[in-house]
């Protein structure tokens, strides 16, 4: 059956408390029920990566799951991070070189580079162009030719002290 | 970083933004989750649809049960297509100057028959999506199954199935363009031949469509929210065919998330939408899930092109012969036609090149899948792909390096103006130019001495290059003379705020490209006032000039002209008052950095002060000066039917001939887009070209079964290029300002899928050459590929 259940969750800081459907994807959760309409709906498969949020700190497709089951976790979206400041040397960087057209796959882009510099930057790495390319393999963009959101991810990453990505 | 990408034939004076690298204002609000998609809108009492679709892709309809559907939680409505008929008037894909062509009148939900596989065919109109679906599974339709037509060549056999019963076959437009006589060069000539074919994709924009319907009956009036690039066009059509007001419609595009010549045919949904809102007197909402998308969104291409191409000794080309067959689908796309993307095809096939005898035959043929029209480069890639294919052919028959061909042949800068034997007119390209440059660009003969050492250890590398011409700016010779209400004017209205700031409407619109950023520079400078003194709107019939908005690569080179010429009327406006205020001449006094000055730059008052008196005191104005400081201005191109930009691409891939896998290198692009206005968006936007380009030529169909079955209808099925699969992208401009406009600048949007997939064609090719093999099929997938090498 379909009856709602209680959620209890922590979206961008905030506790709260919802009735939602079984069958309710944590994405339709965030985007209808919160009104976080930064969360993109781009294939519902888990391919286009337009809906990655993070959850409990690591970045999972949002279609993939069910809000049921991010009971009692804390979910962070595009529009917290961005409040937070968490992004904001990322986002500095793609606006100064134009690494978004449309901006429909950009807030995916923008958590899955900013986990991924986390992990260069904790393990002291600087990534390679391809090491960059491949970590966005989960992220599709159609607008540019991914080359803008390459360099903004690399000039970011370059910003620290790192050496050199084997990969 | 973004200095680095200016225009280095501009003087980085302050006031000066044409030709400056700036970023766009606008896209920090995407990059902070605040874009607002037409699926982010949410209305009180709004209703979602969903649609039963068609499991066959022919069949007639039987009795459609929706008794149980309509009864279920959530539910208001269950529509059919006779629900639809009563209150829309059917549309036809066809346009007069495409003499002869006919397609089958369409409704919003059909009457008797369904003729693609995915057609929406019953109505689902609830308070949430799913409770929509929920009751679709309720439906009970009696579907005939009829035979499908499939195959290109299929469909045009004389006992092939009828598509639309009352036609004589599945030939929708036939055309046949001739110059000279073709059967005069090729006799005694040589030649080379070609036997090409291009299969169907689609432009997969990340955000699906979506349509938000709100009519509100106490004042008759309609608003839709659509994710769409050409609202005005949405206007007409709604009004039209739903018998409204058009002065009462008003369409809303918000954040677009890309559309690509996707989002401006008219589509059932869309029309269903906009019904049942009348009909229930309720805002509607329809987003496609990608499923949806992949079954209903136009599918591009679909060619076989047969050509052949005759030559001289010396390499010197001289006619061409072309018969291209391409699919549409069971009906042509409405309002533009799906006749445009073949017409282009063979108006284009050798453009670039000093041919003297040219005859080219095109068939557009009905089958039962998916519309087929315009998306980016329409029918460009083919024709630089059958082109430049059969250039790289004739030089290797004749001994000659492909630059050394194009070298010989391209239109000299002494032709211009030029016309094609196709019937083209260029005011100027800069072919020969472009050609030296790519060649300096890639490094050509170090490239070519790289290859040759790594053929020794077994490595195949292949280098390509493509030459392109892209139409751009284009006329109401395009769409108007063939009766389609799709405007080649654009508006602007400029405003001086009481503040002395400036607002910008313009009918272009914006899909990320940042037709908003280009606008807001031009006027900046036009004027004379700080960049972000200036707010420019765009996507609302109500709010915004009505005009052709943004398509086939003319917002730049026709709303940049209307925003420019709207700023210096603006200028002249504000010096007329200034100088009341000032007892000066007005033509002694110039704006620079937002306030009034004297020729010498000295400044005598603030925009922020004139505006002031103006809206507040002008009561101090003398009586015979006007205190308005809004103005409106539209532009219409008036020289050359269309302008013309130019380039050429280079692509370096290395296939592996065990696998049939092809990594690509390298790609490289010099083109002419006139006046360059924004590097930093015009360099991007190509590369985004160039891949879109890319997925074409490697990854990207829409595979059918024999029944007409989408096979691949899902993201994780159809291939879309990844970051990690593709090369950085060198780009170099040249600049040929057209001299039909003061700005000078002509399209780039569809410059980089223009040549990219021809250019990998040729390179893979080059790859395969030493191997005995040539591949003449895309995508070139790797088990083409190893078809191609005899491996399987």
């Amino acid at each position: 059956m379909i009856e709602p259940q209680p959620v209890a969750v922590t979206v961008n800081g905030a506790r709260l408390r919802r009735f939602v459907e079984p069958r309710v994807s944590l994405a339709d959760f965030l985007r209808q029920d919160l009104g976080l309409t930064g969360t993109h709906l781009g294939c519902e498969v888990g391919a286009c990566g337009a809906c990655i949020v993070n959850l409990d700190g690591q970045p999972v497709h949002a279609c993939l799951m069910l809000a049921v089951q991010a009971d009692g976790m804390r979910i962070d979206t595009v529009e917290g991070l961005s409040e937070s400041g968490e992004l904001a040397e990322l986002q500095a960087a793609f606006h100064a070189r134009n690494a978004l057209q449309c901006g429909f796959c950009t807030p995916g882009i923008l958590v899955v580079a900013r986990d991924f510099i986390r992990d260069c930057r904790a393990s002291g790495r600087k990534p390679t162009r391809a090491a960059i390319r491949d970590a966005l393999s989960g992220n599709y963009c159609r607008c540019t030719g991914y080359e803008a959101i390459v360099d903004a991810i690399e000039s970011v990453a370059g910003a620290a002290p790192m050496r050199e990505d084997a990969a | 970083m973004s200095a680095a990408t200016d225009s280095p034939a501009r003087h980085r004076e302050k006031g000066r933004y044409i030709g400056r690298g700036l970023p766009r204002p606008g896209a920090k609000r995407l990059l902070a989750g605040r874009g607002r998609y037409t699926d982010d809108v949410s209305l009180p009492r709004m209703l979602h649809a969903a649609f039963l679709r068609s499991p066959y892709a022919h069949a007639r309809l039987g009795a459609i049960d929706v008794s149980e559907a309509a009864a279920m939680p959530g539910v208001h409505r269950v529509l059919t297509g006779a629900d639809f008929s009563a209150i829309c008037t059917p549309w036809v894909g066809t346009l007069s100057h495409f003499k002869g062509m006919r397609s089958a009148p369409q409704l919003p939900l059909p009457l008797e028959k369904v003729v693609w596989a995915g057609q929406p065919v019953v109505m689902v109109v609830a308070e949430t999506r799913a409770e929509a679906e929920d009751a679709l599974e309720a439906i009970q339709v009696a579907f005939e199954e009829l035979e499908a037509v499939v195959d290109l060549d299929a469909a045009r056999a004389p006992d092939a199935p009828r598509i639309d019963a009352d036609a004589p076959d599945n030939v929708l437009f036939r055309t046949r363009i001739e110059a000279g006589s073709t059967a005069e060069a090729f006799a005694g000539a040589q030649s080379v031949a070609v036997d090409l074919r291009f299969g169907r994709h689609t432009a997969v924009t990340m955000e699906p469509r979506a349509t938000l319907a709100d009519f509100d009956p106490s004042e008759e009036r309609l608003t839709v929210h659509q994710s769409t690039q050409t609202p005005y066009q949405f206007q007409d059509l709604y009004a039209r065919h739903f018998g409204l007001s058009e002065a009462r419609v008003r369409v809303i595009a918000p954040d677009v998330g890309g559309s690509f010549g996707m989002k401006l045919h008219v589509y059932h949904e869309d029309m269903a939408v906009v019904g049942a809102s009348l009909l229930l007197r309720r805002p509607v909402k329809f987003t496609a899930d990608r499923m949806e998308a992949f079954a209903s969104d136009i599918h591009a291409r679909d060619h076989r092109v047969r050509a052949r191409l005759a030559f001289a000794p010396d390499g010197i080309l001289t006619a061409i012969e072309v018969d291209d067959v391409t699919g549409v689908g069971p009906f042509s796309a409405y309002p533009r036609t799906s006749a445009v993307e073949g017409n282009q095809v063979v108006r284009l096939i050798g453009a670039p090149y000093r041919l003297t005898d040219y005859r080219a035959d095109l068939t557009v043929v009905a089958q039962n899948k998916v519309q087929m029209s315009q998306y980016r480069a329409v029918g460009h890639p083919i024709a630089c792909a059958v082109t430049e294919r059969l250039v790289d052919l004739a030089a290797d028959r004749l001994g000659l390096d492909p630059f050394e061909i194009r070298r010989r042949n391209t239109i000299t800068d002494d032709m211009y103006p030029h016309t094609t034997p196709s019937g083209y007119r260029f005011e100027k390209l800069s072919l020969a130019t472009c050609l030296s440059r790519l060649h300096d660009l890639m490094d050509y003969p170090r490239l070519r001495a790289e290859q040759a050492a790594l053929r020794e250890k077994g490595v195949h590398r292949g280098i390509g290059i493509a030459t392109y011409v892209e139409i751009t700016n284009p006329t109401p010779a395009f769409y108007g003379v063939g009766g389609a209400h799709i405007s080649a004017q654009d508006g602007c209205v400029l405003k001086l705020t009481p503040a002395g700031e400036v607002q910008c409407a313009i009918s272009i619109t914006e899909q990320g490209q940042g037709s908003e950023a280009i606008v807001g520079q031009i006027v900046a400078e036009g004027l004379g006032v700080d960049r972000d003194a200036v707010r420019v709107l765009t996507g609302d019939t109500e709010t915004t000039p009505s005009g052709g908005a943004t398509w086939a690569c003319r917002g730049a080179g026709i709303g940049g002209e209307t925003a420019l010429q709207a700023s210096r009327k603006l200028k002249r406006r504000i010096l007329e008052i200034a100088a009341a205020i000032l007892q000066a001449e007005a033509e002694a006094l110039d704006i620079r950095e937002g306030a009034v000055t004297d020729a010498d730059g000295t400044p005598r008052m603030t925009l922020k002060e004139l505006a002031n008196l103006a809206y507040y005191r002008s009561d101090l104005l003398p009586p015979d000066v006007s205190p308005a400081l809004t103005v409106a201005h539209h532009f219409a191109p008036r020289g050359y039917p269309f302008a013309f930009t130019n380039g050429i691409h280079g692509s370096l891939v290395e296939v592996d001939a065990e696998t049939g896998f092809v990594t690509i290198l390298k790609h490289w692009v010099v083109e002419d887009c006139g006046r360059v206005i924004n590097p930093l968006l015009v360099d991007e936007q190509i590369r985004g070209g160039v891949v879109q380009g890319l997925g074409a030529a490697f990854f990207e169909e829409c595979r059918y079964g024999e029944t007409g079955q989408l096979l691949n209808g899902s993201m994780t099925d159809y291939l879309v290029p990844m970051a990690c699969e593709m090369p950085d992208i060198v780009i170099a401009h040249v600049e040929t300002p057209t001299a039909d406009t003061e700005l000078g600048a002509k399209g780039c949007g569809e410059a980089g899928t223009a040549a990219s997939s021809g250019a990998a064609l040729n390179a893979v090719n080059d790859a395969l050459r030493p191997l005995g093999a040539s591949i003449s099929q895309l995508p070139m997938t790797p088990e083409r590929i190893l078809r191609a090498l005899d491996v399987i």
